[in-house]
């Protein structure tokens, strides 16, 4: 066992390779600290769920209660908030974890999204010491999971026309609506349900199994198919006046956590990005036609540049906005920037890498066609592109064009 | 249980390595570096012993500046404290040499165990935990695939894995163990493991201040040398066998004569 120490530093570092994977070096942007973060995700995702998230997404599946405590062991649930048994990682932390995440599936990303984002966020900002005690722990651990319910059938773009309402009724509150299209719905062990009352719109914690709340899985899904969504039915449930969500009043609060795991999404859809050009990329390597690999055919190598520069220019830009909202300089219309951008750049990538795949590309024997169909849905929740497009034409205009 | 772990930082495994040929030593700038795998086997045997011993785990590493971010990985997996041993005239030494180094080190120390990864992927000897144990005066135990410890009786004993199976030998302590790959799952080092090996002691150290004598390091000093080497041809074409009934008496001749069978 030789230990032959070289002692860097008199010829200056030797020039690095090209990674094909993260072909600007953005590795470089990140901290110690950072980078352990994101090997750690990067490290479970190869081990616990490429082998499996195939099978789960063609048989609709996703195995919530193997996965979450798996998932809070490493400190993934509401990693980005302080106390009640979170880490407490920074916001580029935050979104590099989410990237990995999604490298794997972005049912995957979005069930640690919703948990910590739009479950955990909300509790932790808005919610008593009482709530946070009872809630947050078990939700950091993984043996609670909860849910974020806004979104109802005629109520997407638009949540200040919900129709669920609670009303007060003594000391206790009665609530009565539906929620559609919620994440981790129908398996959730506590919902966080915005309904308007007199006093605006306010947040509940409505446990699994109160009675008059129902929880029904929605079938029949193209994407996402590997994450569950639900429908919430709230049918007079009575909650105490200690299940409403103190701290925030009117839609600010809903709004606020929606930009929280956006935040997320902005770095998470390159992961899928990331997955389907790295499939592609080593499936053309193989691939041979015409009696060579196709990977050294001109339009393969053109789709590659172009994919190349998408997914860098994309990083640096989460990365960038990352770095704002460590330094409290986020705003939301950065958000939707962002999210509005790397969601599409990456839908684009998806799709280019698909072609290079024939065939194969529609298969889930590869990755790529399920990371493109999940995408659909992440391009349009939390947020619509058309209404980030509104939110950005807003903020260089000044003009509204939507409310 | 006081437990020290000994590891190395080595090129990523699956990184193609290149020897510098000024010094005929690994060219460690050209690539990533990484923590020994074994030596994670070995790290987290030694969190679980002292798990449930209500012990402690320091870990010691001798290599270049660059070296302490292995430290750090074993931080973040959970060991308590790290020690690196940091001096220029370390440069180039072999087996002989580092274990010396490492064994002054350790002497100087208090523990019940050493635990090493039972070789690195870059030299790949298995000298150093012979070698170390040798010069410690301790119980060598090697090629561990399970590690039991008594604490009362202060006595370990292992599987030591062979071609055949498993042979049990038992020690006393302190002993110096090292570990195979079959011996359990390395943890992922969780964000609060991340967040808190900041705060973990890591101390560095010289030859000075461990007393070890630069005459017995370093490659100047070292027993082995490297004369010459040379690139590995590439890889020539190879023995197509097609199938007419006889493919599979070609394929066990192949086997056989490479000594595969």
């Amino acid at each position: 066992m030789s230990s032959d120490q070289s002692s860097a530093g008199a010829k200056g570092p030797a020039k690095a390779a090209i990674d094909p994977l993260d072909f600007v070096d953005t590795r470089a942007l990140l901290s110690g600290e950072e980078r352990a973060i994101t090997d750690t995700v990067r490290r479970f995702v190869d081990d616990k769920i490429v082998n499996r998230v195939g099978g789960w997404f063609e048989n609709g599946e996703f195995p919530a209660r193997e996965i979450a405590p798996q998932l809070g062991e490493i400190g993934l649930l509401g990693m980005h908030l302080d106390g009640f048994g979170c880490a407490g990682t920074n916001a580029v932390s935050y979104g590099q974890a989410c990237l990995e995440l999604e490298a794997g599936d972005s049912g995957l990303r979005s069930f640690v999204s919703v948990q910590g984002s739009l479950a955990m966020f909300p509790i932790r900002a808005y919610g008593s010491q009482e709530q946070c005690e009872q809630w947050l722990p078990p939700m950091a651990t993984g043996s609670t999971i909860g849910c974020f319910g806004l979104t109802e059938p005629d109520s997407g773009s638009d949540p200040g026309s919900m129709r669920t309402r609670a009303r007060r009724d003594g000391s206790d509150w009665i609530l009565n609506g539906r929620k559609m299209w919620i994440t981790n719905g129908s398996i959730a062990d506590v919902a966080v349900v915005w309904a308007e009352t007199d006093e605006g719109v306010r947040g509940f914690l409505v446990p699994s199994g109160t009675p008059g709340f129902g929880q029904y899985q929605i079938h029949q899904k193209m994407s996402l198919r590997a994450s569950d969504t639900g429908e919430l039915v709230l049918d007079d449930v009575r909650l105490p006046d200690a299940a409403v969500l103190p701290g925030v009043h009117g839609l600010r609060g809903p709004l606020s956590c929606l930009t929280e795991a956006r935040f997320g999404i902005l770095f998470g859809a390159l992961g899928a990005a990331r997955a389907s050009y790295a499939a592609a990329r080593s499936y053309a390597m193989e691939r041979q036609q015409f009696g060579r690999p196709i990977a050294g055919f001109q339009l393969t190598q053109a789709k590659f540049a172009s994919m190349v520069s998408a997914l860098s220019q994309g990083t640096l830009l989460a990365l960038h906005l990352g770095r704002m909202k460590d330094d409290g300089r986020l705003a939301p219309d950065h958000v939707s920037l962002g999210k509005m951008s790397n969601v599409r750049t990456a839908l684009d990538i998806c799709r280019l890498a698909r072609t290079i795949l024939g065939a194969n590309g529609i298969s889930l024997e590869y990755p790529v066609i399920r990371h493109m169909t999940n995408l659909e849905s992440v391009l349009t929740y939390e947020g619509t592109e058309e209404v980030h497009a509104l939110v950005v034409g807003k903020a260089v205009t000044g003009l509204d064009a939507f409310r | 249980m006081k437990i020290i772990v000994c590891v190395k930082q080595v090129p990523d495994t699956w990184a193609e390595k290149r020897l510098d040929p000024a010094t005929s030593r690994l060219d460690r700038a050209s690539g990533d570096a990484v923590l020994n795998e074994l030596d994670e086997y070995a790290v987290e045997e030694a969190l679980r012993i002292a798990e449930a011993t209500a012990g402690s785990v320091t870990v010691v590493t001798m290599g270049p500046e660059r070296a302490a971010e292995a430290l750090r990985k074993t931080l973040q997996m959970g060991a308590d404290a790290a020690v690196h041993l940091l001096d220029e005239r370390l440069a180039g030494s072999d087996a002989v040499g580092t274990s010396y180094a490492l064994a002054t080190l350790l002497a100087a120390r208090e523990f019940d165990l050493v635990l090493l990864g039972s070789e690195s992927t870059d030299a790949r000897t298995s000298l150093l935990p012979a070698m170390l144990a040798e010069r410690l005066g301790l119980p060598q135990m090697t090629f561990a695939a399970q590690v039991e410890v008594d604490p009362v009786a202060r006595t370990v004993r292992i599987h030591r894995q062979t071609e055949a199976g498993y042979d049990v030998v038992e020690g006393s302590m302190p002993a110096v163990v090292s570990v195979v790959e079959k011996i359990n799952e390395p943890r992922y080092p969780s964000f609060k493991g991340i967040m808190a090996a900041k705060k973990k002691p890591l101390e560095t150290v010289s030859l000075a201040d461990a007393g070890i004598d630069p005459e017995q390091v370093g490659g100047d000093h070292a027993w082995s040398a490297v004369v010459d080497f040379a690139q590995r041809p590439p890889r020539g074409a190879g023995v197509v066998v097609s199938d007419d009934g006889q493919a599979a008496h070609q394929l066990a001749d192949f086997l056989a004569a490479e000594k595969l069978l």
